[in-house]
């Protein structure tokens, strides 16, 4: 058996707020080996490699890391690059205006006290760039390469730091199907070349049972098991059971009594989106679904699937270019060209980014309720503050937001109740359709539940209600019927007797595949 | 100035129920150091710098800087800034004086073509900030230039003047000066009572309106002392006043600017929608808030204010210089930040802002009696900032 390079004992990691994000995890990650990590969204593996390479520095965290033979205690990111451990994000760090020559060398550049040494830079560049097979001119800025030839500047500038112990976090995520075979025996060949150990994060279970000696899957912070290659019979099947498997209580409410689905409320038909920012990518691929009245409908898929992208560009054209396809209220079709337009047909959506795009945090609970129908509680421009008050006062106590009163602000509640606060201002617009977006993403079980009741309540009143989730449970346990999506195209509808995590696991696996077919 | 504080005094209700009690606190302290400077200064002077006669002019000396910081804070709660108000000042002043005193059009016309100048050069900036999303400090920063020069193009490097007396009206004059008012014998006394009747009017009739809610008011003992301070702080200053030649007309319409902006920023519907702006882009435009539209007439607006403003300060001056308003956007930007508003947008009120045009206004003033020079002067108003804003975000911070 082959040197052990890195082992992590027992590690607990706990964030503010009692969330355990690891619990005692273990891993052993052999010399000259390429390991992978599986788990769902929110197990626990960025986490994890975000203490490995000091992110969260010792002392934040409980257990061991033995690194080639001596307990490390990294406080930065910088002392763990000095053991030769590197780790590139999946969202890239790389400057887009410098070149690629500057962007390989940032923070590790050839220098003598001070003075950059260009020569020298630029023959190491180069020798670098041959090494990843990165065909492009040392001076062409970075913002001008694609994706794919941006995560080999990663890679160059890792081996520019003497990397012993690669970690890549979804690598292939953002990059087409050639780009990502290309990567992969990169890894490979650095392996073969310059033994080279990595450990390697991946959704795509394909790609992880091509390359990965040794597979461990993590599930709700925990390391379930680790599978060696040629030792256990490895199939994608096993891996997603791992990945899923976990005894589902009753954590989900029943619809409450008199709940009926009535008819078609809500349809899109052929929705097309190209993205803003690249060039001729599709997000969303002629998309059609419906939902009633009534109904809880799930989107379910893995991050970057296009569905907060297909909500978004549904709600006023909020995000894409060159949207196309049709949508239809009650029969008639309508335009929805503006957030306004959006709201007036009774559509509302409750953004996965609560910080970013959905509060105004240095606003009180009252301003972010009553923020987009201001219009309704106003007289000639003139809000009746009164009113509003009232309005805040009501949605506080219906949907139990815990605060100590409705002028605190909402940077100061928790995730959950700021989360309520969003469901209450868009609930108070009462919209005939509601698309949450990660409804529960990072609040505690209690809340969770809280929200699923007020869901089911919004059910029983009639409204269609979206519910976009990367939880599978959780798509599983409150919709009744689901669609998976993969890649911007919805590959699969299930009933909820057919649907199940493996089901949903299957269809995107199947797409993918075919896919690759074609 | 005593009357500003009484509008403090009635936006200080709007701030309790609307701004946490950090901000109030906030707020509160900028408004207790500028009684201090003014009590400081007080004694330095030997009691000049409160006479009378001195506080009508403080307040006249000042009101351009307080019309363009009224203007200015909208521009910098939605996260923008602009610099070109000096410019649109002086250009605005060209446009009156040529009008006036070269080509003889009536005060009434050159006025209605000032401010409707005013309006496009705001719908212009706007456009680029707005629409096309050019950053406002280039754009404004443009303007500024743009503007300049045309104002030097306008008056051919000369300097125009004199306006006649009815367009001096506004920034020179006195109540007493009116005719129709100098026939009332202490007209100044009864518009300090009509506007102490009307505080106590809407405090009261605020107060009744919660009780109908059932939203806690406070007691009504409060209340009383509340009314009780407003009516006889006004009152009292409606006295101060008559005792040099009465209130000066431009107070009118700054307070009537106070007064309406506040309204319009705490009250009203766009008013929020400018606080939304600014504390959260994204939130605002995915609550269906017209963030572009919005942004544009907050420029339309400020354009109106500077040209407001060129009115008053050439008229203010009796003349039109090529120099006119150099820096004056620094000072009204520096009344925004030391009245508490905050670099990045969202935060900050319009009493905040005359606030701290009146700390900057009230040291000026404090320190040109005591014979101070301008260089030191500089540097005393640099510091005020620095610790304004310091103080600011120190107290933020430790939250």
């Amino acid at each position: 058996m082959a040197k052990i390079l890195l082992e992590m004992k027992d590690i607990i990691k706990e964030f503010p707020g009692g969330v355990r994000a690891l619990d005692h995890v273990n891993l052993k990650v052999e010399e000259g080996s390429i390991h992978a990590l599986c788990g769902e969204n929110g197990a626990g593996k960025s986490t994890l490699m975000n203490v490995l390479s000091g992110i969260y520095p010792y002392g934040t965290y409980q257990g061991e890391i033995c690194y080639d033979g001596h307990t490390c205690k990294f406080k930065n990111i910088r002392d763990s690059e000095k053991e030769g451990i590197v780790i590139i994000h999946q969202e890239l760090a790389l400057v887009p205006y410098l070149s690629v020559m500057e962007n390989i060398f940032l923070g590790n550049e050839c220098q003598e006290h001070g003075i950059m040494n260009w020569e020298e830079c630029r023959s190491k560049a180069i020798d670098l760039m041959k090494r990843v097979g990165l065909d492009a001119l040392p001076d062409t800025p970075v913002n001008k390469l694609g994706v794919g030839k941006q995560q080999l500047i990663e890679i160059a500038k890792a081996l520019a730091k003497d990397v012993r112990l690669l970690i890549l976090d979804e690598p292939t995520a953002s990059l087409n199907d050639e780009d990502s075979e290309k990567l992969l025996n990169l890894i490979l060949e650095l392996r073969e070349k310059l033994k080279i150990t990595a450990i390697i994060i991946s959704h795509k279970l394909n790609e992880i049972t091509k390359i990965a000696d040794r597979i461990t899957i993590i599930r709700d912070g925990k390391s379930i098991e680790t599978m060696t290659e040629g030792v256990d019979d490895i199939t994608e099947d096993r891996i997603i059971k791992g990945m899923v498997g976990r005894e589902i209580t009753n954590r989900y409410p029943p619809r409450l009594e008199g709940t009926k689905i009535g008819d078609t409320c809500f349809s899109v038909k052929d929705w097309t989106v190209y993205s803003p920012y690249v060039a001729d990518k599709l997000v969303v691929d002629h998309v059609s679904f419906h939902v009633n009245r009534g109904e809880v409908v799930g989107i379910a898929g893995l991050m970057g699937a296009g569905r907060t992208e297909l909500a978004m560009s549904i709600f006023g054209h909020s995000y894409g270019c060159r949207i196309s396809g049709h949508l239809y209220k009650d029969g008639k079709e309508i335009h929805l060209n503006s957030v306004s337009s959006a709201i007036q047909n009774g559509i509302a959506y409750v953004t996965e980014d609560r910080k970013g795009q959905g509060l105004v945090l240095m606003e009180s609970i009252r301003e972010n309720i009553t923020l987009p129908t201001l219009g309704r509680l106003a007289h000639l421009g003139v809000v009746d503050e009164n009113k509003e008050v009232c309005v805040a006062n009501e949605y506080m106590e219906r949907l139990k937001i815990k605060a100590p009163g409705i002028y605190q602000k909402t940077r100061n509640l928790s995730g959950g109740n700021q989360q309520k606060v969003m469901l209450a201002r868009w609930i108070y617009a009462d919209p005939d359709i509601l698309i949450l977006d990660e409804p529960t993403r990072g609040i505690d079980v209690g809340a969770k539940y809280e929200i699923y009741c007020i869901i089911n309540e919004l059910a029983k009143k009639g409204k269609s209600v979206i519910v976009i989730s990367s939880e599978m449970p959780e798509v599983l346990g409150i919709s009744d019927r689901i669609y998976v999506m993969n890649e911007g195209c919805f590959v699969g509808e299930l009933s909820r007797e057919e649907a199940s995590q493996e089901a949903i696991m299957r269809c995107i696996m199947d797409s993918n595949v075919k896919k690759k077919a074609v | 100035m005593k009357d500003v504080i009484s509008a403090q005094g009635a936006g200080n209700e709007a701030l309790i129920s609307k701004a946490s009690f950090v901000g109030f606190v906030r707020k509160y302290a900028m408004f207790v150091a500028l009684i201090f400077i003014a009590i400081l200064f007080e004694f330095l002077t030997d009691g000049v710098l409160l006479a009378p006669m001195n506080v009508s002019k403080l307040i006249m000396q000042n009101s351009y800087i307080l019309i363009l910081a009224v203007g200015m804070l909208p521009c910098i709660l939605t996260g923008d800034i602009d610099l070109s108000v000096g410019s649109v000042l002086a250009v605005v002043g060209a446009i009156a004086a040529t009008m006036i005193v070269q080509q003889g059009f009536s005060v009434p016309v050159t006025v209605a073509a000032c401010l409707a100048f005013g309006l496009l050069v705001g719908a212009w900036q706007g456009f680029w900030i707005a629409f096309v999303r050019v950053p406002s400090f280039i754009v404004t920063l443009a303007g500024m230039l743009i503007f300049r020069g045309m104002t030097m193009v306008i008056l051919d490097g000369n300097t125009l003047s004199p306006f006649p007396d009815s367009y001096q009206f506004i920034a020179q004059k006195f109540l007493v000066d009116i005719p129709l008012f100098a026939a009332i014998p202490m007209s100044t006394m009864i518009v300090g009572v009509l506007v102490a009747v009307f505080a106590a009017y809407m405090f009261i009739h605020n107060y009744n309106q919660k009780v109908k809610y059932g939203i806690p008011a406070g007691s009504r003992t409060m209340l009383f002392v509340k009314v009780a301070v407003v009516v006889a702080v006004t009152i009292f200053a409606a006295y101060w006043f008559t005792q040099f030649k009465g209130l000066p007309i431009i107070l009118i319409l700054l307070a009537a600017l106070i007064a309406i902006y506040s309204f319009v920023c705490n009250r009203m519907v766009i008013g929020r929608h400018i606080y939304a702006l600014g504390g959260n882009e994204n939130a605002a435009r995915l609550s269906g808030i017209k963030t572009k539209w919005v942004r544009f007439l907050v420029f339309v607006n400020m354009g109106l204010m500077a040209a407001v403003a060129g009115l008053v300060f050439s008229a203010r001056l009796n003349c039109a210089a090529p120099s006119a308003g150099v820096s004056f956007e620094l000072d009204a930007i520096a009344a925004c930040y030391i009245g508490g508003a905050s670099a990045t947008g969202g935060i900050g009120t319009i009493v905040g802002a005359v606030v701290g045009g009146l700390v900057m206004g009230t040291l000026n003033n404090g320190m040109s009696i005591l014979g101070i020079g301008i260089d030191w002067q500089q540097m005393i108003k640099g510091l005020v900032l620095l610790a304004a804003v310091a103080f600011d975000i120190y107290n933020q911070s430790k939250k």
